[in-house]
């Protein structure tokens, strides 16, 4: 399998990342190269093979269902680049 | 006098327990060998007055008899674990600014223990590459000399953008620069493909890669969380054993993390290999193979032979597949955890006219080029109508290459010998700028022991014909870092100790 051009544009988009049109021919190459790269993986029997949901088998451990953390709303907020009376800001959503 | 930066961790453990150094001054020696190889890059933060302060307070508990398993001995810190109120961002730009107000777990463990923090290492932006060249702060330039290279020349090299010198490996590159330079007398790294292990080989230094579960992914910047572990690199077998102790153990805060207690891995060093059998996996002689790496590998086979151990012939037949299937998962399970970079809650943000627009400028500015790519990838294979050709197939195909593992270990064999990269270290700019497949077969006999979320050891096994630093790798039973430690210091004590490049660049 292989991208083209719309389709490079379009995975940029899901992943919410900016690119200029003039890059976009070189990351459909790039992105090309790798997808040649994984194509062998085709040919691989895989029928009655269980996808790995787990690389170690372990059992999900269980805790008290009560709250363990909270009230530190200043601490959450510290690394965020704009802020306003305890909440986070962002360019306006709803018109 | 002697050089105290050139001590071994259990040298310097011995000395400050007996009083015979105290640790402001080995602290103090570190910071002022890291101060003279600035131009290596391989710290991008020193952070001198919290390791001054917790030297102070490690001599006052040695003083009165107390302290922990680590007493007073400094360390450095690889930039993907969270630091209370210190520089952490991976080595992206996306992260501009971030200081956690919290500490990861593994760091917690290693100040608990006693450790001194020297400051943070470089590595390649989120623990992507393979050369320590897709950090946001540059590349770092391996202490190891470029074949037939003066110390006048590599000074000039230093001082002209690094050309022509060799690359520390990555992404652990600053950790592994650092241990060798010594410039630490340890340090944290992590490994999701084989970041632990290439650079160690590259360094000649000792590196493992424990158990999927082993130490706690807590407060680990996260790339691919099935595959991300954490481990240490050091200059010996048994240093690496003392680090490893601190850094595991069970953690509510990761419900990966595995329950069970820790051994006491130096314990595991000197025990006889008598008994022990070593496989050799016939699928890590690919084709037109390293002569010297090929001859490397069967050297050490024979050490283990001579030792005492049985080897044997094993195989491994799902091995080729793992790199393909490792760029599937990996950069699928990447794009998941990157989506948390907004440009809302931490690090950079670019100004935008409305929410979309503040996403895609801020990650397209945050992230670099292999970054995005490998996010990119992601996106493209977890998307509608892909999802089951690639991410489920690969997925089944992890499924196979865990089980050839698991066949290989019920017939017998505690431990597999393989080579730890296909080359000795190549030079900074010489690979990966045409083709990113070129760097990522940088991991090919790494990253089976991460799809099977097994533990592997890297320690030197000697030097190439052109002087440069080659390693072996062991890969173990889940949870068995004993006999990789065991092993690998019978490895370690028949190829002798590496003598590391002399200071060229001080």
């Amino acid at each position: 399998m292989s991208v083209d051009l719309s389709a490079v544009r379009r995975i940029a988009h899901l992943a919410r990342i900016g690119v200029s049109e003039a890059e976009i021919p070189n990351l459909q190459d790039e992105i090309n190269a790798i997808l040649k790269f994984v194509e062998a993986l085709e040919q691989v029997d895989v029928e009655g093979v269980e996808p790995m949901t787990s690389v170690i088998p372990m059992r999900l451990p269980m805790r008290d269902d009560v709250v363990t953390d909270g009230g530190i709303t200043d601490e959450v907020l510290a690394n965020a680049p704009l802020t306003e009376d305890g909440f986070f800001l962002v360019p306006k959503v709803i018109e | 006098m002697t050089d105290l930066t050139s001590l071994t961790l259990a040298e310097a453990r011995d000395q400050l327990k007996s009083r015979a150094i105290s640790s402001v001054e080995i602290t103090t020696a570190h910071l002022e060998a890291i101060e003279r190889a600035k131009a290596l890059n391989a710290y991008i933060v020193t952070t001198a007055d919290r390791a001054l302060r917790m030297a102070g307070a490690s001599d006052a508990r040695l003083a009165k008899g107390e302290g922990g398993p680590l007493e007073g001995l400094p360390i450095g810190v690889k930039d993907l674990y969270a630091t209370k109120g210190v520089h952490t961002q991976a080595c992206s730009h996306i992260l501009d600014g971030f200081k956690p107000t919290y500490e990861s777990t593994v760091t917690a463990n290693l100040w608990r223990d006693g450790a001194v923090m020297l400051g943070k290492l470089n590595m390649d932006e989120f623990a992507m590459g393979s050369s320590n060249e897709t950090s946001y702060y540059g590349p770092v330039a391996s202490p190891w000399l470029p074949p037939n290279w003066s110390h006048d020349q590599a000074r000039a090299a230093l001082a002209n953008g690094k050309r022509g010198l060799l690359t520390p490996g990555g992404s652990s590159g600053g950790s592994s620069a650092a241990v060798a330079a010594r410039l630490c007398l340890a340090a944290t790294a992590s490994d999701t493909g084989g970041s632990i292990r290439q650079p160690a080989a590259f360094t000649g230094v000792v590196g493992i890669k424990p158990t999927y579960g082993r130490c706690s992914r807590w407060g680990m910047v996260a790339f691919a969380s099935s595959l991300d572990q954490a481990g240490p690199l050091a200059r010996t077998v048994r240093d690496a054993a003392i680090m490893l102790r601190s850094m595991a153990g069970p953690d509510s805060k990761d419900s990966t993390c595995s329950p069970a207690a820790v051994p006491d891995y130096e314990g595991a060093l000197g025990r006889s290999v008598r008994g022990l059998t070593i496989g050799v996996p016939k699928e890590y002689r690919l084709d037109g193979m390293n002569a010297e790496i090929e001859t490397l590998w069967a050297r050490g086979a024979e050490w283990l032979r001579t030792a005492g151990a049985k080897v044997v012939d094993v195989s491994l037949p799902n091995t080729r597949h793992a790199l393909p299937a490792y760029y599937i998962v990996a950069p699928a399970e990447a794009s998941s955890n990157l989506a948390r970079y907004d440009g809302v809650r931490y690090g950079l943000r670019e100004p935008a006219a409305d929410i979309l627009d503040l996403y895609e400028k801020t990650r397209g500015r945050g992230f670099g080029p292999e970054v995005r790519r490998r996010l990119l990838i992601g996106a493209y294979v977890l998307s509608a109508g892909y999802y089951d050709a690639y991410y489920v197939r690969a997925q089944k195909i992890r499924t196979l290459i865990k089980r050839d593992f698991e066949r290989v270990f019920s017939e017998g064999v505690d431990a597999i010998l393989t080579p730890a990269t296909p080359s000795a270290a190549f030079g900074i700019g010489e690979k990966g700028s045409q083709d990113p497949v070129e760097m990522y077969l940088n991991d090919v006999f790494t990253v089976t022991v991460n799809m099977a979320g097994l533990p592997g050891l890297v320690a030197p096994a000697g030097l190439s014909s052109e002087g440069l630093p080659l390693g072996l790798q062991l890969i173990g039973r889940p949870f068995d870092e004993e006999t990789l430690f065991t092993l690998g210091e019978a490895l370690e004590r028949s190829a002798g100790r590496t003598s590391l490049p002399a200071r060229w660049w001080a």
